[in-house]
């Protein structure tokens, strides 16, 4: 079967690698755009994040005999710790600065991440199998979709649609929301903004390292596979627009899925398509498609 | 308690220094309030009065002197905790958040001590502002806002209301209900501190008027001398 002269097949199997990109950017700059939202910091460290929550998925593994679903819930909180600490003891100095500044460290504590662990385990990679539960495959007629990477699509869904939920629709939401607007006078109605922001950032870093264990099994678990992602999902952030939450996860998924269709038509051009629609977007709207200017 | 008059004193600061960075705003600043209570404090734009209020909420770069709330200290007291002992802040520029709805908005500050005004009774003084709750709060007419500003802080429990500029910008009928609404609220025992522009609004309402002027108190006039002072009064505030 054929869809515009190209094999279903073909189409069908490259859009479910879109969406599986898309749920990771789409889970990576929604962390990114709530950090953001409140602190006005840019992370650049957040690839650095995702990365650990592979690797602390992947070292439970092989020294602890700590298993897949253990890791999914033990590596964002491991990791979110981590973001408490680095946010109480540095970037908390920083935020009556420039912008600039937070993103200078960021990248500097990304820079020294990563390089502990290329000096600890190498760049090779090393690979995480698929839980028992979730190997197999799931024929859908036009393809065979492995089961794994159906929960990944559906798992980062849930989880990114669970955080709007809570922004958008709870009490501690409207902290962040007011908060993000006008963060002095939150404090003055007596809500405790600096155990927010703290919260806050270790909730994105966190969301970054759930992101990083749904991906051990799919991609190799390599100190640079962050760095590598996180170049274009800070491209999705500026296409969605910083700080919108739904924007986030819209565009996250949808540029994935343009990236697998890209791929299909005209290959070539698939690793800058989504470079190509920031230039766009920035020329027509420089707030975002879901920002507000 | 004051044996001699018989009042309890609420709010006390004591040689107040406030600073923005560099800034030195605040000069020593000394006033008292009573519970039940309504102060003014007036003087011309600049004359350091939001920055007093801002100094009793802690949203001044650096404070010294003293601020006495109820007998406790709280000089040192970060700003949330300030609200926690119970003081309500209504800002100037009223901070109704664009991204909450009217009654998200409403709801948003922590209830700080029981006796807080009821949903019930702020939708009875308010009656708009249950019309509208499902708008977003920046929907709102201005006048609208500013008692969504004054109401998100009726709820919490708080017993001293600092009010800072609340009928800047609003058509006369509605600061005539302002002016209703800051009697009733004396009649419920709050104490009051009123930043005011517009002092025919706030001479009737207050107990006794500060007069600031370049950071520092240069009169204290109470309601009862105010006849006699009103044309000092007018030619230093330039009214």
């Amino acid at each position: 079967m054929e869809i515009f002269g190209i094999p279903s097949a073909l189409l069908g199997s490259q859009l479910l690698i879109g969406l599986i990109n898309g749920s990771f950017y789409a889970i990576l700059s929604l962390g990114l755009a709530i950090i953001f939202g409140l602190l006005n910091i840019i992370n650049f460290s957040h690839g650095a994040m995702y990365m650990l929550g592979a690797f602390v998925a992947w070292i439970g593994l092989t020294y602890f005999e700590v298993g897949y679903w253990t890791s999914l819930l033990l590596a964002p909180v491991l990791v979110g710790l981590l973001g408490v600490v680095l946010e109480r003891t540095m970037l908390k100095q920083l935020y009556k600065l420039d912008h600039l500044y937070g993103l200078l460290l960021t990248f500097g504590l990304a820079l020294i991440i990563e390089g502990i662990f290329r000096d600890q385990f190498g760049v090779s990679g090393e690979g995480y199998a698929v839980p028992d539960a979730l190997t197999g495959l799931i024929p859908l007629g036009f393809m065979n979709l492995p089961l794994y990477r159906g929960w990944v699509v559906i798992a980062a869904l849930t989880v990114c649609f669970g955080t709007w939920y809570m922004i958008e629709k709870t009490k501690l939401g409207a902290y962040l929301r007011a908060g993000t607007e006008n963060p002095q006078i939150v404090q003055a109605l007596g809500i405790n903004v600096p155990m927010l922001i703290t919260f806050t950032y270790g909730f994105g870093v966190a969301l970054a390292a759930f992101a990083g264990v749904l991906a051990a099994p799919v991609f190799q678990v390599n100190p640079l596979m962050g760095s590598n992602l996180i170049i274009v999902v800070f491209a999705v952030v500026v296409i969605g627009g910083m700080g919108s939450i739904m924007g986030s996860i819209v565009t996250g998924l949808g540029l994935g899925l343009i990236e697998g269709i890209t791929k299909v038509i005209y290959p070539e051009a698939s690793s800058i398509v989504v470079f190509a629609i920031m230039i766009l977007v920035l020329l027509v709207r420089p707030a975002g498609l879901f920002g507000k200017s | 308690m004051n044996s001699a008059t018989g009042k309890t004193e609420y709010l006390r600061i004591t040689d107040l220094h406030s600073y923005y960075g560099e800034s030195h705003i605040l000069h020593g600043i000394d006033m008292k309030v009573d519970k039940g209570e309504c102060v003014t404090l007036l003087g011309r734009n600049g004359s350091g009065r939001s920055t007093t209020l801002k100094s009793i909420m802690g949203l001044v770069g650096r404070r010294s002197g003293s601020i006495m709330l109820n007998g406790t200290e709280i000089i040192n007291v970060p700003t949330h905790k300030i609200a926690r002992h119970g003081v309500g802040f209504c800002p100037e520029e009223r901070a109704i958040f664009s991204s909450l709805s009217t009654e998200e908005n409403l709801t948003l500050a922590p209830i700080v001590a029981s006796g807080g005004m009821t949903d019930d009774e702020i939708y009875e003084m308010f009656p708009n502002l249950k019309e509208r709750r499902n708008s977003p709060g920046t929907k709102l007419s201005g006048g609208e806002q500013q008692m969504l500003a004054m109401a998100r802080i009726l709820r919490t429990g708080a017993r001293l209301l600092l009010l800072d500029e609340i009928t800047e910008g609003l058509a006369p009928v509605i600061v005539k209900k302002l002016g209703e609404i800051i009697t009733e609220l004396k009649k419920r025992g709050y104490t009051i501190v009123l930043v005011e522009q517009n002092f025919r609004f706030a001479a009737p309402l207050a107990d006794r008027h500060y007069v600031l002027e370049h950071g520092e108190i240069i009169e204290t006039i109470s309601q009862d001398d105010l006849p006699t002072k009103m044309e000092w009064l007018q030619q230093t505030l330039g009214v």
